[in-house]
């Protein structure tokens, strides 16, 4: 749509990476993103060979497949063994749970189905209406408000939903707290950010003295963020820039944030590997109970496994390590067997990385 | 899961609207979530779109990066 625009001008591209080698040659710092769709872009248009060896770019936990933890998956294969059909996207068929996946499950006789949206899902129930359908609801803020405008629209008795929605903030917080990961700035993420608005990154600017700018997924938009975080610290002035401004305003979609805000709180969640994040999860409220599968179906885990032995997704994760620093990275763990979260999904900076034969 | 595709807005049924995704994938999505008038681009994220795009603003997107380099 934007075809006379130049958001992939090569020239462009060209002078901002020559003005960003121009102020890195002075600093030496390392930017985190928290989004698939950001690695993706990086990783897709080389944008890390445009930037000079002193200025590095994570990948934080940005894929919502891959920090779904174990035990998540296993309450859904739980329910897909025992006559109920679980629906959900199509990124966590593959994803293992415990001590198998969902994929396997609808090897083994579980009835497990993938769909393009909540809508569909419910579509489907309506016309079966004997069975008892699931919907495994995962993503970040992106996604919550689809999940909450059905609940708000009156599902049918036979559907309920697994709540498994993360918040991005409180991931970025723990970052922060992991000293020895030394993060100088953070590419925020566009999409997320199109629901929350600027306001919720406002602390990390106040509060830990961190450059932060939220960007598009246009090659030129995560160019121009790195050069503004760049800026920030040249001038050792940390604040909050918006870059998509196209997409993203202060107050972010109200209309969106009302809906969640009617139907969910925000709890405390397990993020696969890295453990519980104060505030990081929703949850539906007790009006809503009756959509809750957790409480329809007395579900009981015991204990879960997030990582098979050897599997490092976890560091991957938060960025500590990159892929190939895995032993397991395209040895046992590939596309096409992958054994860690981070090999599944098209967001797992593991499955970007193969796919673009990164080794 | 955070992908988001523009489309363009060719019907709008209260909160249905019938997309053009370009390419002749023409999609039913739910816009309870934004005022999307014919004729106008949003950002859809797994059925529902999240957001109409301001033309205006992917203008001043550009100036924006143009006076950045301008900066020094």
């Amino acid at each position: 749509m934007f075809k006379n625009l130049a958001f992939r001008d090569s020239n462009l591209a060209k002078k901002v990476s020559n003005r960003i080698r121009k102020l890195a040659s002075d600093l030496d710092v390392k930017f985190c993103h928290v989004c698939g769709t950001h690695e993706w872009t990086i990783t897709h248009y080389g944008l890390r060979s445009l930037l000079p060896d002193t200025v590095d770019v994570i990948a934080g936990p940005g894929c919502p497949v891959c920090v779904l933890p174990a035990v998540e998956i296993d309450e859904a294969i739980h329910l897909a063994l025992n006559d109920v059909t679980i629906v959900t996207f199509g990124d966590l068929l593959r994803v293992p749970g415990s001590k198998s996946s969902l994929q396997e499950a609808k090897a083994t006789g579980g009835d497990v189905r993938v769909v393009y949206s909540v809508r569909d899902a419910i579509k489907m129930t309506e016309k079966e209406k004997d069975s008892d359908f699931v919907f495994l609801a995962i993503g970040f803020e992106t996604t919550a408000p689809s999940t909450a405008i059905e609940i708000l629209n009156k599902p049918p008795e036979n559907f309920s939903f697994l709540v498994s929605h993360r918040l991005i903030p409180p991931a970025m917080e723990l970052l922060l707290g992991i000293g020895e990961l030394h993060i100088d700035g953070f590419i925020a993420p566009g999409h997320v950010s199109t629901i929350i608005g600027l306001e919720p990154y406002e602390i990390f600017p106040k509060a830990y003295n961190m450059p932060t700018v939220v960007a598009g997924f246009e090659p030129l938009d995560v160019l121009f963020a790195i050069f503004m975080l760049l800026k920030q610290r040249y001038k050792n002035k940390a604040k909050l820039e918006n870059e998509y401004e196209r997409l993203v305003s202060w107050e972010g979609n109200k209309k969106a944030q009302q809906l969640m805000n009617q139907v969910f709180h925000v709890v405390n969640g397990r993020w696969r590997g890295i453990g519980n994040i104060s505030s990081s999860a929703l949850e539906l409220k007790e009006k809503f109970a009756c959509y809750d599968a957790r409480k329809k179906y007395d579900i009981k885990i015991e204990d879960s496994i997030d990582l098979l032995p050897g599997c490092l997704c976890h560091l991957v994760m938060i960025g500590k390590i990159k892929p190939p620093e895995c032993t397991l990275y395209m040895n046992a763990c590939t596309p096409q067997a992958p054994k860690g979260a981070c090999m599944v999904s098209t967001e797992g900076t593991c499955r970007i990385w193969a796919k673009h034969k990164i080794s | 899961m955070c992908l988001a595709i523009p489309a363009k807005v060719l019907e709008v049924q209260e909160d249905v609207a019938k997309v053009d995704f370009g390419h002749g994938v023409i999609q039913d999505v739910n816009v309870m979530l934004v005022e999307a008038r014919i004729g106008e681009y949003v950002i859809v994220h797994a059925g529902y779109a999240i957001r109409v795009i301001d033309k205006e603003a992917a203008k001043e997107t550009l100036q924006l990066w143009e006076e950045l380099l301008e900066q020094e």
